[in-house]
């Protein structure tokens, strides 16, 4: 990755982060463990990645994300505010009654979400549907999903990943952050996956293992996928949740956090600091 | 509207009308889990082998497909059993589907008693107050072959998601193409004593059945074919009820938030009649042919009769 882009790309989820923070903050209390997890992907393929045009958030040969793990939406709204979608002090309504930002993504109510999630494994099944229709309708277009390794539990991700791999559908891209927890703790102490790389390969998928932290890595991955023909594509992140968070990255119970507007101030400072940003 | 009434099942009716629609709309798409074969839908993968999908035995997700497909422009039929369509895909009907306001026809086969051989475990007799429960979706159970076919194609214009219950084998034939519309109850016989509202082959069988028994002594009885469960029509229901001031509601399907609570509570509030009901009550399908099941569960025209009667007297 060239350091021109790797810069633009750390900008941007510095911003991101600090927009989710305060966006949180605002409301009191939000899904920032999970949210912030995702930021670096957000980042790359709201910066880099995607064909998306914020003045057009509809139109129909773009690429589409489904973030499956819809709880993720406070990162989702920033990263859209920081392209451009709508304004930054729509962040501040999050949660608000009649607010266009739910805690969970409707693509009813947010220019730039393609499809409603938040009852865990819906977004995988509709993002292969939406995946389906575009080579249906001889588009080159993508879709890429995100889910969680907590919503992997759940039933209906394997109904996916049967369907995915046997239709082959190579404009599939799956993000996993695994961030290693679920709302009630850790997954290894819940259900744990086992073998997460053999479960999706065994599914017939591309499957490709990163630190969802790294940017380089995440351009790799996404590179190697796109040469990959045939098969739906898996990139296993492992992340930490809250990452970027700093005082939610060693709280054992990080899945959903009380943030006051002072704390996210300071948590805001912290992580100036730690990235070496004047 | 073509005329179907020479066809040897229902399900050859239903799928004359997806394929009609698909000729001409290249947005209609059919998911199947796995029972492709028992609804005919093998004449559609056929015919347009890139527009057929048979996602195996996952209904969760094929209703989930098809919801991303819809949210791209596509119109999707999806198709089951009655009981795994509702029941194993409900939450992905409700948030997926309903939530998003994506549309979707959904067709589950072999309602109520109709399951027979495949026994309780198959026998859908709560389908209908589930699916009322999801804001948006029309909800309708055609009584013969040709209403099948008009009120497929009518679904399909009426633009929202929809619930048809269909019986897959054996036909029946009562109406002409172009005679029945969505929305809109059939009055089959016009009597002053008491209104029997029956919805769907079986129980509007067993309608026109109890009238005869009914003609016998003395009590003239009217018979509504109520196709369409929602949007419920109101106007056909307030005019038997002012006319007869006595109904009875006739469902293959089970009392509790079925369509004849549906109907007591809307005239509860315009126009408190005596009613009664004929449904299944707190109890489970079992297996059995469609005789010795209409018999079990009093779904016969002697039971409507007797329970019209005592209505009157």
């Amino acid at each position: 990755m060239n350091s021109e882009l790797l810069q633009r790309l750390k900008d941007a989820a510095f911003e991101i982060r600090c927009r989710t923070i305060r966006e949180i903050a605002s409301f009191g209390s939000g899904h920032i463990g999970g949210s912030m997890s995702i930021v670096e992907l957000l980042s790359y393929l709201y910066f880099h990645e995607m064909n998306v045009d914020p003045a057009d958030p509809k139109k129909e040969d773009r690429d589409r994300l489904v973030v499956s793990k819809g709880h993720s939406g406070p990162a989702v709204y920033a990263t859209l505010a920081y392209r451009g979608f709508f304004p930054d002090s729509l962040l501040e309504t999050l949660n608000q009654g009649g607010t266009m930002l739910p805690s969970h993504c409707d693509m009813l109510k947010t220019p730039g979400i393609d499809f409603t999630a938040g009852s865990l494994g819906q977004g995988f099944s509709a993002a292969l549907g939406i995946a389906t229709a575009q080579r249906l309708k001889g588009m080159d277009a993508r879709t890429f999903t995100i889910i969680g390794d907590g919503e992997s539990q759940e039933g209906q991700v394997y109904e996916v990943a049967e369907a995915a791999g046997a239709w082959g559908t190579d404009n599939l891209f799956a993000f996993l952050d695994k961030n290693g927890k679920q709302l009630d703790g850790c997954v290894e102490d819940i259900i744990p996956a086992f073998d997460t790389f053999g479960r999706w390969e065994s599914f017939g998928w591309d499957v490709q293992e990163i630190d969802g932290h790294d940017f380089a890595q995440i351009e790799s991955a996404v590179e190697k996928a796109k040469q990959h023909h045939g098969k739906p594509h898996m990139i296993i992140m492992n992340t930490i949740k809250s990452y970027g968070y700093i005082p939610g990255e060693t709280e054992k119970n990080n899945h959903s956090m009380s943030i006051s507007k002072e704390g996210a101030e300071a948590a805001i400072k912290a992580l100036r600091e730690r990235e070496g940003r004047a | 509207m073509r005329d179907v009434r020479e066809l040897p099942n229902y399900r050859d009716a239903l799928m004359a009308a997806v394929l009609d629609l698909a000729a001409e709309h290249q947005e209609v798409v059919f998911l199947d889990a796995d029972v492709s074969s028992c609804i005919g839908s093998t004449a559609f993968s056929k015919a347009y082998p890139d527009r057929a999908f048979n996602i195996g035995i996952a209904e969760a997700n094929m209703a989930g497909v098809a919801a991303g497909m819809a949210s791209m422009g596509l119109r999707p039929f999806i198709h089951t059993f009655g009981c795994f369509v509702t029941r194993r895909a409900y939450d992905q009907l409700f948030i997926s589907v309903g939530y998003t306001r994506q549309c979707v026809h959904v067709i589950g086969s072999d309602p109520g008693i109709v399951a027979q051989y495949n026994g309780g475990t198959h026998m859908p007799f709560e389908d209908i107050a589930l699916m009322r429960q999801i804001p948006g979706f029309a909800i309708v159970e055609p009584s013969d072959a040709q209403s099948l076919y008009d009120l497929t194609i009518q679904l399909y214009q009426n633009g929202t998601s929809s619930y048809m219950r269909v019986p897959r084998k054996g036909t029946s034939v009562r109406y002409a193409p172009g005679e029945v519309v969505l929305g809109k109850g059939v009055e089959l016989a016009d009597g002053k004593d008491v209104a029997l509202i029956a919805t769907g082959a079986v129980m509007v069988d067993a309608a026109l059945r109890a009238r005869d028994i009914l003609k016998a002594k003395g009590i003239d009885a009217t018979v509504i074919d109520l196709h369409t469960i929602r949007p419920l029509d109101t106007d056909i229901i307030d005019k038997v009820a002012s006319r007869c001031g006595h109904v009875l509601v006739m469902e293959n399907g089970r009392y509790a938030g079925g369509i004849g609570e549906m109907i007591a509570a809307y005239l509860a509030r315009t126009n408190p009649v005596r009613m009664d009901f004929l449904s299944v009550g707190e109890r489970f399908g079992e297996v059995g042919n469609l005789r010795y099941l209409a018999s079990a569960f009093g779904f016969t025209a002697e039971n409507a009769a007797a329970k019209a009667e005592g209505l009157i007297r």
